[in-house]
């Protein structure tokens, strides 16, 4: 097999991003980029969120970091001293992507803005993320998790009818609005590769998350409707309003399974009839169902009950394992309610060489990662090094600039490094 | 004026719903030409099967759900199962540079469509295939949803209340993480193609880039041994941080205070400095500690006010606050606005419509919303005749024996 090509092994990316970011740059260097990490000297504060290994609330022992900074190498560097500014314009003249989440006007306070330094390196892409972005009404305003989960509108889809709104506890905006930087960093890359020229990219982390609300926003659009939380229940399928149960209660925890419509719908609601009839759990209102003629976009709530009650009664003699075993069987829509444990013994991932065990040689121990995102037959897509330490890479990254070990000795006196 | 970044670029979709449709709308927005492939026999899913509806009357040309997903494509109607059709397809796909499909694996092979097949007609031809469990492995040809993927991939058992049921993601969310990593892999297959001239085979499972969202949960049980648990909206190392009511029906606001400093602000907003240095709340320790209580204190002043009013107010004064918004509100969000996020485009059927803009605005090659979803089959004697190059008799043959149909 020909070897595969890491296609971005020759571009050269700064990330000084916080956590809204970290994703970004990790895309980048699992397509192969040569991207470095610049924090503050002392380590970034956000090596201080959790959770930690081994639980010991260590900056050099964060999971978030471990997870999101892979495949970068690491610096310190001061840009608020003068010193560290013209180490960053001597960086940037070999730069092709800077990343950065300051608050905007911050790096033109600095003369760091993308107007200077692209007057340096004009094919510069410089790709910055903030809460709202980069103008407008609320540019200045700040946002952690919660707030850009709020104001994206996806918390309002989330969490039971009679409790507050609630957030994925895993907190999710951070990933969907790296993702998407990278995706918008990507285009303006290729549209420098046909060009040469460079240019700003402004992320947004409202917007970035405003997708995880996925076609919500067109029933405002169409009919002025505006869709609620609903709890463990999927909406908006049918015409009547008729609401469908998509989590239950089963031996061992949870599972998905949704009454559906269109072919697979119907094939999923046949097969589970049968394997329901078989252990004698099916009611004869079940048996006697046509199917065939089940429509989703018309059916009311009442049959929906009737029919979610005697699914509800099956599940709670079945496991998880058994659940997903059977729909993998059947060929039925359906998944158990995964954590982390699941998903780690899946045999599906393992199977594909999902999991990579990475060397942190630094603990002594191995960790397991996933070790790419896509599968492509000519590029590589992988894990290529651990999160770096704080200014790991300080000596090598700035021998490359012509630096000697004793003007590092000075650099690090003068907190610049 | 400037090149758009896929001027040019010609994509073809044999894809259908939400996973395969919005990565060529993404590339659509900025300058890709985009056929979006489909039949009367099978419309796209999106069409039939899901609301919303124009004034809830189902109709193929009135689905919400298909225009927020196909704006700035063209819409052909190609029945794969005819006799001949398959040839008709391989003119598209010789015509095209990328090819998106989201079928079940195998399905596009079976109809002599596969990867293999397309390199025959079209040598550098990207294909990029997105399915719920990948091409390959044991659970390759399993058929799924997002919605229940969003359950395998983790996040379900991490919404909600610790003593309720989790809480199920809206929509197929999995997708939407397909989408991003779509765009992302798509261009990465270009600029490869650019430089190489070669085309190549993108196998994306949405179950495996849905895994990318979860890596520090999946560490903090291989290092630590704990599963995270749904915990409303409680965070390890914040309080107040949470949901509070706002003046109205079922409105909300949320606050999170990280530090001692922004307690200090938010007891100042609240005119209750009495609270900064109180022992219940003065630290972080002590809030966390007196949680409840704290959350009762917040709740009992937000509740006076207008949730929009108060966010506003909180942030010019440095406390992080947001507003639970609707999708009524996303469309009044004055930022939103700012950005252009909503772009309007005027439909035959339903008029007036919106399309979503990306999340990102590029400096010197914006995007561009210029024409709604098509309606089904509405451009077929554009993209056959001009576009594939047909003639009126090939084509009207093509019409009256069911391919294109």
């Amino acid at each position: 097999m020909e070897e595969k090509h890491k296609l971005l092994q020759d571009c050269r990316v700064l990330d000084f991003s916080n956590e809204m970011g970290f994703l970004c740059g990790k895309i980048l260097g699992d397509l192969g980029a040569d991207v470095i990490k610049v924090e503050r000297p002392g380590g970034d504060p956000s090596r201080n969120l959790g959770p930690f290994y081994k639980d010991k609330p260590d900056p050099e022992k964060n999971l978030y970091w471990f997870a999101y900074n892979n495949n970068k190498r690491g610096i310190t560097l001061n840009i608020e001293t003068e010193t560290g500014r013209d180490i960053l314009r001597k960086l940037i003249e070999k730069t092709d992507i800077m990343i950065e989440t300051f608050p905007p006007g911050y790096l033109a306070g600095l003369d760091l803005d993308y107007e200077s330094l692209s007057k340096i390196n004009p094919k510069l892409i410089m790709t910055s993320i903030t809460p709202f972005g980069q103008k407008g009404p609320y540019k200045d305003y700040r946002g952690s998790d919660l707030v850009l989960t709020a104001m994206s509108g996806f918390m309002s889809l989330l969490g039971d009818p009679d409790k507050p709104p609630v957030r994925p506890t895993l907190p999710q905006s951070y990933m969907w609005i790296g993702m998407h930087a990278a995706e918008g960093t990507m285009m303006a890359y290729y549209y420098r590769g046909l060009t040469g020229e460079g240019q700003h990219v402004d992320v947004s982390g409202q917007t970035g998350v405003t997708w995880a609300a996925s076609i919500a926003p067109s029933f405002y659009d169409y009919n002025k409707e505006v869709p609620k939380r609903a709890g463990s229940f999927i909406t908006g399928r049918s015409i009547t309003g008729a609401i469908m149960r998509a989590v239950y209660p089963c031996k061992d925890g949870f599972v998905t399974y949704i009454i559906y419509g269109g072919p697979a719908g119907i094939r999923t609601n046949k097969q589970l009839t049968e394997w329901m009839a078989s252990k004698g759990m099916a009611p004869d209102y079940l048996k006697n169902k046509d199917w065939d003629k089940f429509d989703i976009a018309t059916v009311t709530q009442e049959e929906i009950d009737e029919i979610e009650a005697a699914n509800m009664e099956f599940f709670k003699t079945i496991t998880k394992d058994e659940f997903f075993k059977g729909c993998l069987e059947r060929d039925m829509l359906g998944y158990p309610v995964a954590t982390a444990k699941e998903i780690l013994d899946d045999e599906q991932l393992k199977a594909r060489g999902m999991w990579i065990e990475v060397e942190h040689e630094e603990l002594g121990e191995k960790i397991t990662y996933p070790a790419f995102f896509t599968i492509f037959s000519s590029i590589a897509c992988g894990f290529w090094r651990r999160a770096p330490k704080i200014g790991e890479h300080n000596e090598e990254v700035y021998g490359e600039l012509g630096l000697t070990k004793e003007d590092l000795l000075r650099l690090k006196k003068a907190n610049v490094i | 004026m400037r090149r758009e970044v896929f001027e040019g670029i010609k994509v073809v979709e044999f894809a259908a719903i939400a996973a395969g449709p919005l990565i060529g709308m993404h590339l659509a927005q900025h300058g890709a030409t985009v056929v979006h492939v489909e039949s009367y026999k099978r419309p796209d899913g999106f069409r039939q099967n899901y609301p919303p509806y124009k004034d809830n009357k189902p109709g193929l040309n009135r689905s919400g759900a298909f225009t927020i997903c196909n704006n700035d494509k063209y819409g052909i109607t190609l029945n794969l199962k005819a006799k001949g059709a398959v040839e008709v397809a391989k003119k598209l796909i010789a015509w095209a540079d990328i090819v998106i499909e989201n079928f079940t694996p195998g399905t596009m092979k079976k109809l002599g469509l596969g990867y293999e097949d397309m390199k025959e007609v079209n040598p550098d031809i990207i294909l990029l295939s997105s399915c719920n469990q990948g091409q390959t492995g044991p659970h390759a040809f399993h058929p799924g949803f997002g919605s229940h993927l969003s359950s395998l991939c983790g996040f379900t058992y991490m919404t909600g209340y610790k003593d309720r049921l989790p809480c199920i993601l809206y929509g197929p969310y999995v997708d939407h993480i397909g989408v991003g990593y779509g765009v992302i892999a798509a261009v990465a297959a270009l600029e490869h193609r650019r430089r190489t001239g070669e085309g190549q085979y993108v196998d994306l499972a949405q179950y495996e880039v849905g895994i990318q969202f979860m890596i520090p949960a999946l560490l903090e049980y291989r290092v630590n041994g704990r599963i995270i648990e749904r915990d409303g909206n409680k965070h390890a190392f914040a309080a107040p941080h949470n949901t509070y009511p706002c003046r109205g029906e079922d409105r909300w606001c949320v606050i999170a205070v990280f530090s001692d400093e922004e307690w200090e602000k938010l007891a100042r907003c609240m005119g209750r400095e009495d609270l900064i240095d109180d022992p219940r709340f003065a630290t972080i320790l002590a809030r966390k500690q007196n949680e409840e209580e704290l959350d009762a204190i917040v709740a009992a002043w937000t509740a006076q006010f207008d949730a929009h009013e108060l966010f506003v107010m909180l942030q010019e004064r440095g406390v992080q606050a947001g507003v639970v918004q609707t999708m009524e509100d996303l469309f009044n969000d004055p930022q939103l606005k700012h950005r252009g996020f909503w772009a309007p485009t005027d439909h035959p059927e339903v008029g007036r419509v919106h399309a979503e803009g990306p999340p990102f605005l590029l400096s010197k090659t914006p995007f561009a919303v210029k024409k709604p979803a098509p309606c089904i089959g509405e451009h077929n004697e554009l993209v056959y005749k001009e576009f594939l190059g047909f003639s009126a008799e090939e084509y009207d043959r093509l019409v009256r024996e069911g391919v294109i149909g």
